[in-house]
């Protein structure tokens, strides 16, 4: 019969049965839809840190989703409760569903005890993106950071993540670092349990 | 080697684009629909405003389809839309979508989407039963149309959200616009 779909009716979206995560769509699609986001955002705030915010709170909605998603498709319902197993989840297993790849680097801070960072040299969301010059040091990566702290933070590590540019020696472009700094009680905790 | 003659099919361009992982593209939209009710606390808004995104993609996402798809110039509105829904839909998002339901003069068919991976793990409340929540869609065909002469109107006919058994796009060709010559730089 013409015009009957294959889709099957479920009456809760949660009986629906869960994909196995293969699918794909163009990355012009989330290209366009990314640029729409910002765009969109950029018409509800009055300065950069505004719409840094507005970015990290979308992906903030989308990493708290990501992280439910994979505890029960990749981990068969259980979740990390270490420090070091909690980022090397986000820079695996998170990376590489969301970017179809492991992230470039995951390194300790060097300063700070609290702090960590991933970087990547060319994160997806930048891929089309130029920042121009009046905005600064606005990046795009904002979405990404928050999906970082979704994901942290619905598995109890609480940060504050922040996406920075940082100049690369004979690139062209900047990478993006995604800076984690962890609330004081993830670490007094971490210490805690011992290694 | 191979040189390439005529337009390319949907499966074609979709296998050779980059791509990337439809639940980034899902959550991603999901995030924006959210950030859209929470901002604008009005379902009918959230619709225009989803509308109006999906034209500003549609009005630029049309010279990426010319320029992969090789498609010449429909020589009449049936084939346009077979061409959205064979290799439009197929090239951005991944699937493919039927055409039916045509008028007798032929300016007015239905779209229906056999899968759509914006929906994914989504299921309207209560308090958003007047939402189109894949409105991105239609406002993306009549930007791409508008930009190729052609001034559609597109609406929901069907919503798998809202209880129907697929999702049915009508899509209405309301005018041919001619196109003028010169243009002018400062238009």
């Amino acid at each position: 019969m013409i015009g009957v779909g294959k889709i099957k009716q479920y009456s809760n979206v949660l009986d629906k049965p869960l994909n196995k995560g293969k699918q794909e769509v163009s990355l012009s699609a989330f290209a366009f839809l990314f640029s729409e986001l910002v765009q969109y955002n950029q018409t509800q705030v009055d300065n950069i840190a505004e719409l840094e915010r507005r970015l990290e709170d979308a992906g903030y909605a989308v990493g708290a989703r990501v992280l439910e998603l994979l505890c029960h498709r990749e981990r068969g319902n259980r979740r990390e409760t270490r420090l070091l197993g909690i980022l090397s989840f986000v820079h695996s297993t998170v990376w590489k569903i969301l970017f179809g790849k492991v992230a470039d680097s995951l390194e300790k801070g060097t300063e700070h005890e609290d702090e960590y960072m991933i970087s990547e040299k060319e994160l997806l969301v930048n891929r089309f993106i130029s920042i121009p010059k009046d905005m600064g040091t606005f990046n795009c990566g904002a979405f990404v950071a928050g999906i970082v702290r979704g994901v942290l933070d619905g598995s109890g590590f609480p940060a504050v993540v922040t996406a920075h540019f940082v100049p690369m020696e004979g690139q062209q472009r900047p990478r993006t670092t995604i800076l984690i700094k962890f609330a004081e009680e993830v670490l007094r905790r971490e210490a805690r349990l011992g290694g | 080697m191979s040189r390439f003659i005529g337009p390319r099919s949907g499966d074609a361009i979709f296998s050779s684009v980059e791509r990337v992982n439809a639940e980034l593209f899902t959550l991603t939209y999901g995030a924006t629909v959210r950030q859209l009710l929470t901002d604008l606390e009005d379902v009918d808004e959230v619709n225009k405003q989803l509308d109006q995104m999906g034209y500003n993609i549609g009005i630029r996402l049309i010279d990426e389809f010319l320029a992969k798809s090789n498609v010449t110039r429909c020589v009449d509105f049936k084939e346009t839309a077979e061409v959205i829904a064979k290799v439009g839909f197929k090239m951005f998002i991944g699937v493919t979508a039927s055409v039916t339901n045509w008028n007798a003069d032929g300016t007015c068919c239905s779209i229906v989407l056999e899968d759509n991976p914006l929906v994914d793990f989504v299921e309207l409340p209560d308090t958003c039963q007047g939402l189109y929540y894949c409105n991105i869609l239609s406002g993306v065909i009549r930007g791409a149309l508008e930009m190729v002469s052609m001034k559609t109107e597109v609406t929901w006919l069907r919503d798998v959200l809202r209880g129907d058994d697929a999702f049915e796009l009508q899509v209405k060709l309301l005018k041919q616009v001619p196109e003028e010559y010169p243009y002018k730089d400062d238009e």
